[in-house]
């Protein structure tokens, strides 16, 4: 048997125990954090499986002490046994769910060219437009950010009636990208200035012109940046309420409008509801754990200098 | 202008004769087709000749037009400069004629009575709305509330930074925390507030009603006491948006070099100073940025509002945009809305200015 030679001194041990305590509690408070992270998730998640008793015991564990039930789903239309029969629930929230796809997508694409281009150019050239000089430029755009939504809702809206544009996409679409238009060029701000002018001078001694650089050397280097952008830039108008709620009424509305008008009425159950409200947040949830490098990447951009 | 470009082009442009002046032409000659245009829809409306328009989307295409134009024409006249322009041409157009024009437009409609269920129209009304405002008890109440909803950053900001710094402290398990920890930035408001307002919170079987009868409050009603009402929305509201503070603070810790907190550690700074004299100065800048734009959007709180309480117990919760929404809502009334957005526009813009001169000042006389 051998005998131990080396001991760990006592204020050694006593700093591995300090080291213990602080692990502990280090972990406990991030556990702690997760559960209230995710428990409003997890409880709509299984309340959509939950019938009306379990509901009202306020049943937690699915298999110990309720049994998950399609009830939600099948007021939805969405359970296996009413997926393939006709269900106007289901036809009215496939139509709000394209309309979010439609309108998110399209106007965080639009943003993003249009953002990328502007923040491009700020980031290579210097302009000058009446007394306002690059510096003002960028700050022009990024104090669009400030500005309230509420502000412009009411003008919006009565210009919308006007120019026929209430309740249809294309009127969501062109304020939602006006809405995420600084987010977009303060990312890609960030992005271009890390990339080095030799590039293009490079391409451009090649014969390339200035766009074509940019299309070809410059947007393929700064694609991390764009897909944070745009990543971000989905989640924001996925989630908009509130020009949303203004601004359409029938034929554009999108998810979170008929989530909301949904909430307020009596006669929806408990159950259907959940299930709404969890397959309304369902994508976002993918892409939240899909392509959550991209979405820290892109918020931390601004931190940064 | 060519002088401080990043990016030295040296271009040889050739610009005959008659490039430059079909340039000239679609510069000029578009918004003169966008006048004509406009000047017709304006004779229908105002002058009683009849030209079958329904609405004003004409206009608007030869808004369209006259923007393509312009685009197209500064490269025509202007070459490889006019390409350059093109980079932040099509951003600045769609940026000031989606703000700058409604906001002009808003102006008029502020100073105007002007209900859109009403036939009469709009009707120009001085500074009638101002003193409505200045008298409206409700819209006092709802710009307090705001200072409150304000203040709740502090404490959302205290927390983020402990979320973060326990983040990038040496863990297992990291990105399954990370993911966790973003997720309530990615849910929709609305969906949350029934997640949370409607269903967790229910008084009789909500799972939080139910931990709070646990812990000892007798009657969990979180929405029907004004300041607890206005404590649970506060709650929800940073449940969203902590983790978006914590990540913006996070990237400031990880972009910290080592060496520094070893250096302070060599020096004898123990767990507490070296947080305190060390990272947290070094943190400043990140922070001040964090909490700017978690300012913005704090102002911007309205969804979670009008879907859990609409304001309520007696505007307890209301906050400016929340109550401008059901002013148009409940009485349709465009022009009094209009007219506390914009003073709402003024006091944040008035604010914010204050706030990042103060804090470039801060920063400039600690470095």
């Amino acid at each position: 048997m051998t005998t131990q030679i080396f001991r760990d001194s006592a204020a050694d041990r006593t700093f591995r125990a300090k080291w213990w305590t602080g692990r502990v509690v280090i972990y406990g408070l991030l556990i702690f954090w997760a559960i209230v992270a995710l428990f409003p998730i997890y409880w709509t998640m299984t309340t959509s499986f939950k019938m009306a008793p379990d509901v009202m015991k306020g049943s937690l564990v699915p298999w110990w002490d309720f049994t998950p039930k399609w009830l939600g789903w099948k007021s939805l239309g969405l359970s296996p046994s009413t997926i393939f029969e006709q269900s106007t629930v289901r036809g009215e929230f496939l139509r709000r769910f394209y309309n979010s796809a439609v309108i998110s997508v399209s106007s965080s694409i639009l943003a993003v060219i249009l953002g990328s281009m502007a923040a491009y150019g700020l980031s290579r050239f210097s302009y000058k437009f009446l007394w306002m000089k690059n510096a003002d430029i960028s700050f022009f755009f990024l104090s669009q950010l400030i500005l309230p939504p509420v502000v412009l809702a009411l003008p919006f809206l009565v210009l919308y009636r006007e120019l026929a544009l209430l309740d249809t996409q294309i009127g969501l679409i062109l304020l939602y990208t006006l809405s995420v238009l600084p987010i977009v060029i303060w990312i890609m701000r960030d992005q271009f200035a890390g990339i080095p002018t030799e590039l293009e001078e490079a391409a451009m001694v090649d014969g390339q012109t200035i766009w074509g650089a940019y299309l070809t050397i410059i947007l393929p280097i700064a694609l991390p940046g764009m897909v944070a952008a745009l990543i971000l830039s989905l989640v924001l108008t996925w989630n908009e309420y509130f020009f949303a709620a203004l601004l359409t009424s029938t034929y554009a509305n999108t998810l979170p409008v008929m989530v909301a008008s949904q909430t307020g009425s009596q006669g929806i159950s408990w159950w259907s509801m959940a299930a709404l409200s969890f397959a309304a947040i369902l994508p976002l949830i993918i892409i939240g754990i899909g392509l959550e490098r991209f979405i820290i990447k892109g918020m931390a951009a601004g931190a940064v200098k | 202008m060519s002088e401080g470009d990043l990016l030295h082009v040296v271009a040889s442009d050739n610009i005959g004769p008659t490039r430059r002046i079909l340039g000239l032409a679609l510069i000029w000659g578009s918004p003169a087709v966008l006048a004509l245009v406009a000047l017709v829809q304006m004779l229908q409306v105002w002058g009683g000749f009849d030209f079958g328009f329904t609405n004003w989307r004409p206009t608007l295409y030869a808004f369209v037009f006259y923007a393509a134009c312009l685009c197209w024409g500064q490269v025509l006249v202007k070459g490889e400069q006019g390409k350059r322009i093109l980079f932040v041409l099509p951003a600045a157009l769609f940026v000031v004629s989606l703000t700058v024009f409604p906001l002009l437009f808003g102006l008029i409609i502020a100073f105007s009575d002007w209900n859109l269920s009403s036939p009469d129209g709009r009707q120009f009304n001085g500074m009638a709305n101002l003193v409505q405002m200045w008298h409206d008890p409700f819209y006092w109440n709802a710009l307090i509330n705001m200072v409150w909803y304000v203040l709740a950053i502090l404490p959302e900001y205290i927390v983020a930074f402990l979320l973060a710094l326990m983040l990038n402290a040496d863990i297992r398990g990291q990105k399954f925390f990370r993911v966790a920890f973003l997720m309530p930035l990615m849910l929709s408001p609305v969906a949350v507030s029934w997640m949370i307002g409607k269903s967790m919170m229910e008084t009789r079987f909500g799972p939080l009603a139910n931990l709070m009868k646990h812990l000892g409050w007798e009657d969990p009603s979180f929405f029907s006491s004004p300041w607890i009402a206005k404590s649970t929305m506060m709650l929800m509201d940073a449940w969203t948006f902590i983790p978006f503070m914590m990540i913006m603070i996070l990237a400031g810790l990880q972009a910290i070099p080592k060496e520094l907190q070893e250096a302070a550690r060599v020096d004898g700074a123990t767990g507490w100073r070296a947080f305190w004299e060390v990272t947290f100065p070094l943190m400043l800048p990140v922070s001040i940025t964090a909490v700017l734009i978690r300012l913005i959007f704090k102002l911007k709180l309205a969804d979670i509002v009008i879907s859990v309480t609409s304001g309520g117990p007696g505007g307890a919760t209301d906050t400016v945009t929340s109550f401008i929404f059901r002013e148009y809502r409940d009485r349709s009334n465009v022009g009094y809305g209009t007219m506390l957005a914009m003073v709402y526009l003024v006091i944040i813009i008035v604010g914010m200015t204050l706030l990042m001169k103060a804090a470039d000042r801060y920063m400039k006389s600690s470095y």
